[in-house]
């Protein structure tokens, strides 16, 4: 008889090959595309750091990575924000119907991911939805403008698509805490807002952090969103990413620009996640 | 408990969460029913003449067949691989499984277009012609992340010593799995065959960038946005998908429940 380790990496060898050839392959393959040079249709494979130059120097591909960062930051904490009451009254209040609720909350997250968004170009249109009911309800007297194609349709659209990814991960560690520290808290006099901030939400920061990142890491790279609500002001980093691979063609570039992403990102993510554990050391 | 004030507040604020959570999803419906050309307020009347407008379509048609066969593809592969990787991980005790498990759960944790991009270059690299199989290819791929979640999940319960008994009793390997392993994991399988699908019909990056000529579902309808006059079609199209989506969905939750009952049961 093998042994258990053998079997394990035996069983799970295929789906983990399959892992390796189709995205750790071509993350490489995408590596070292960013090293190189293209001229027209030939790649030049001689090392050059020039691409790395032209996506942290020039003032167009800076401004693009800065803004992506700044808008996914700004969705990600406001989805968190909005979130974790939804998450705190499934985990405490949801009873028997908990697995219900988290359905419910998830499931337009999985429906017409493309249709969402245009769905909010339809809202925020200058005849659209939002403006015309305030028009009637007299909020305002002409329509706002401003309102679609901008960096403002940008975040609220990711915002309302990321919503559910970042219930998940804070419902999760709602529903780890032991609920006897707050009976504990309340015994000790602590009234329930002090109960909320000394216990409960300390304990499920690790739900809050990886609900940030989650939410963080593919807004980032979002592509279509910006392309349908942006407008001239909402153009982010992926919509560079995708015109190297399309019409400008220029692979080398293209790839730079994804890897500084990807690298940004996870540096980010690595200082969240710091943060975490040095406010733990904090508490103890 | 009595019901305190900031229990109501706090019960206020989720329905109107789920109602703004709800409200573009069930926007586009209601214009697709709508008779005017563009989506606004006031609506003009009921028809159905933008539903029937999709009949006889051919390009529709043709790319909705497309998308059946991606879904139906990626979603037995991502299940077959999610059966592998989620046995592994709830049955056997190794070094490096969470790193494996890392590797195969990754596609989640990337930016899609960054996947698309690579995977891109690479097959062009190969000299690969861009396809429905490049598609089948990277659906397989952020698939499997989905998969693996609902198969773990369905395989945690399952009580190994059943698969023992069988064993003792004489049965081949191959009859364990028949019918032992298989009807009691059925209602997690079936549950990750429609979530997997169901992510596959609703994908468009990596088939944007992948799909070549034969566009899918998603491409199309990207490709019908530039034209403003066949919005309405659209508005009716993407309901059906939504509603093809919720469908799928609902009989995945069913199932997924259904095999957590049958395992809380033995």
């Amino acid at each position: 008889m093998r042994s258990e380790a053998t079997r394990g990496w035996l069983v799970i060898s295929a789906p983990l090959l399959y892992a390796l050839l189709l995205l750790i392959g071509p993350i490489i393959v995408i590596l070292a595309n960013s090293f190189w040079t293209q001229d027209y249709l030939t790649i030049d494979r001689t090392f050059t750091l020039d691409n790395y130059r032209a996506a942290l120097g020039e003032p167009i591909y800076r401004d693009l990575l800065f803004r992506s960062l700044k808008v996914s930051a700004i969705v990600s904490v406001v989805t968190v924000i909005l979130a974790y009451p939804v998450a705190y009254f499934i985990s405490f209040h949801g009873g028997r119907a908990k697995g219900l609720w988290i359905f419910i909350i998830t499931v337009p997250f999985w429906t017409g991911y493309l249709l969402r968004i245009l769905s909010w170009k339809v809202i925020l249109g200058y005849k659209g939805v939002l403006n015309s009911a305030l028009l009637g309800l007299g909020v305002i007297s002409e329509p706002l403008e401003t309102l679609l194609y901008s960096l403002n349709a940008v975040i609220i659209t990711l915002a309302h698509s990321w919503a559910a990814f970042a219930i998940l991960p804070i419902y999760v560690s709602l529903e780890k805490l032991d609920r006897t520290l707050l009976e504990a808290a309340a015994d000790l006099g602590q009234g329930p807002i002090r109960q909320f901030l000394r216990v409960t939400l300390p304990l499920t920061l690790p739900g809050v952090i990886a609900a940030l990142l989650i939410v963080m890491i593919p807004t980032v790279g979002d592509y279509v969103t910006p392309k349908l609500v942006g407008g001239k002001d909402g153009v982010m980093i992926a919509n560079a990413i995708q015109v190297q691979f399309g019409k400008a063609s220029n692979w080398p570039l293209g790839a730079a620009l994804a890897v500084t992403t990807m690298i940004i990102v996870s540096m980010s993510a690595a200082l969240m996640v710091l943060a975490l554990q040095l406010f733990r050391r904090l508490m103890k | 408990m009595s019901t305190s004030p900031a229990r109501k507040i706090l019960w206020a604020y989720v329905v109107l969460y789920i109602v703004i959570l709800y409200f573009p999803v069930v926007l586009l419906p209601i214009f697709s029913f709508n008779d005017s050309a563009t989506p606004t307020f006031p609506l003009k009347g009921f028809t159905f003449k933008w539903y029937e407008g999709l009949i006889g379509n051919e390009t529709m048609l043709k790319a909705a067949r497309n998308s059946l066969i991606v879904g139906s593809v990626a979603s037995v592969g991502s299940t077959i691989l999610g059966i592998c990787a989620a046995r592994a991980i709830t049955r056997y005790r190794f070094r490096g499984k969470s790193a494996a498990s890392g590797l195969i759960m990754a596609p989640l944790f990337l930016p899609e277009i960054i996947i698309a991009i690579s995977l891109l270059v690479v097959l062009l690299g190969i000299g690969a012609n861009l396809s429905l199989t490049t598609v089948m290819l990277g659906h397989l791929l952020i698939c499997l992340p989905y998969s693996v979640t609902v198969l773990v999940s369905g395989f945690e319960g399952f009580d190994p010593s059943l698969e023992e008994a069988a064993q003792d009793l004489g049965a081949k390997p191959l009859r364990v799995l028949r019918l032992v392993t298989l009807p009691i994991l059925a209602p997690a399988i079936l549950s990750s065959l429609l979530v997997a699908f169901t992510i596959s019909l609703d994908e468009f990056i990596l088939a944007f960038f992948l799909s070549g000529s034969e566009p899918t579902l998603p491409v199309y309808i990207w490709g019908q946005l530039r034209f403003a006059a066949k919005l309405p079609n659209v508005l009716a199209l993407g309901s059906l998908l939504i509603a093809a989506s919720l469908i799928l969905l609902t009989t995945a939750e069913i199932m997924r429940r259904r095999a957590e009952r049958r395992l809380a049961g033995r």
